[in-house]
């Protein structure tokens, strides 16, 4: 590869592919220009983890709410605002000192969208699909994320209908923070299962 | 924001891009905007991408994406391969 006289302008076979798909549509009359720039604002501007973030610190600062969450997780996570496509049956499954939860899509790469944005890339790598499943226990380790031997790991596979969120244990120490507080301390990956906070 | 939180505090940034090049981004956005306009589930989609990762589990995951709206758009005759080939830029467009 001759990367120094890389023309700038040039198309890998995929973009172009996507490229014309597009082109083809909109003028067909089935896309709108704006509606696909709307779309792509949206991801990038509304939707991520701090959607999940704020669900989870009210779920740790209102019991009521928590238990809301636990038995309708789409009606309790749309009272936040927060609903739409990959969001539409939620189910929020809760960290105790007993069980530990980790949420993976075997099958390709089903996600909430509208609590924790897109996935990251290693959600979608065969090898984090196929060993959350196979050695969960390990591949948290490797992932830096130690669970104590008498800690169950429950892994829940999204290629069914339902979208899971990991409602991560409240970390000691946090009981003076107010809810801005808490969400800050949330992270995408303890949302997914990666991660104890 | 009604709830009052503050939304530079919170984890926005935690983890990777979200997108790696402007075209997954607009892969992304087609296949929302047409199961939506057609009124399709969203199955309807997720099922062929499901298809098109097992076909090739190590092709990038946004290149199977894009063969899965292939796919959907031919099989629901919106257009044909020769139509797209037809179509495909071979330069990108300017900025």
């Amino acid at each position: 590869m001759t990367t120094d006289h890389h023309h700038p302008t040039e198309i890998a076979p995929i973009e172009a592919r996507v490229a014309a798909i597009e082109s083809v549509l909109v003028e067909k009359g089935v896309l709108d220009l704006d509606v696909l720039d709307q779309i792509v604002q949206h991801f990038e501007d509304n939707l991520g983890p701090m959607n999940g973030a704020k669900v989870v610190a009210r779920a740790w600062s209102d019991p009521d709410y928590k238990q809301r969450l636990l038995a309708d997780g789409t009606a309790a996570i749309k009272e936040l605002g927060f609903e739409g496509p990959e969001g539409e049956y939620m189910v929020v499954v809760e960290n105790t000192p007993k069980v530990h939860n980790l949420v993976v899509c075997t099958l390709c790469s089903c996600y909430p969208w509208p609590t924790l944005g897109l996935p990251p890339k290693w959600y979608k790598a065969p090898a984090y699909r196929s060993r959350a499943v196979r050695e969960p226990r390990k591949l948290l380790a490797e992932m830096g994320t130690d669970i104590p031997a008498d800690v169950e790991i429950r892994v829940w596979d999204s290629s069914a209908e339902a979208r899971y969120l990991v409602l991560p244990m409240r970390p000691t120490g946090t009981d003076d923070m107010s809810e801005e507080q808490l969400a800050g301390v949330v992270t995408r990956d303890s949302m997914i299962g990666v991660q104890r906070l | 924001m009604t709830n009052g939180l503050d939304e530079a505090s919170l984890p926005r940034d935690n983890g990777e891009l979200v997108f790696e090049a402007p075209w997954q981004a607009r892969a992304l956005a087609i296949a929302v905007a047409l199961v939506e306009k057609l009124g399709l589930p969203w199955d309807a989609f997720r099922h062929r991408l499901m298809n098109e990762i097992a076909k090739d589990p190590q092709r990038p995951y946004y290149e199977s994406w894009g063969a899965a709206l292939e796919s959907m758009i031919v099989d629901l005759k919106l257009t044909t391969p020769a139509a797209l080939d037809a179509a495909a830029p071979t330069e990108r467009a300017p900025l």
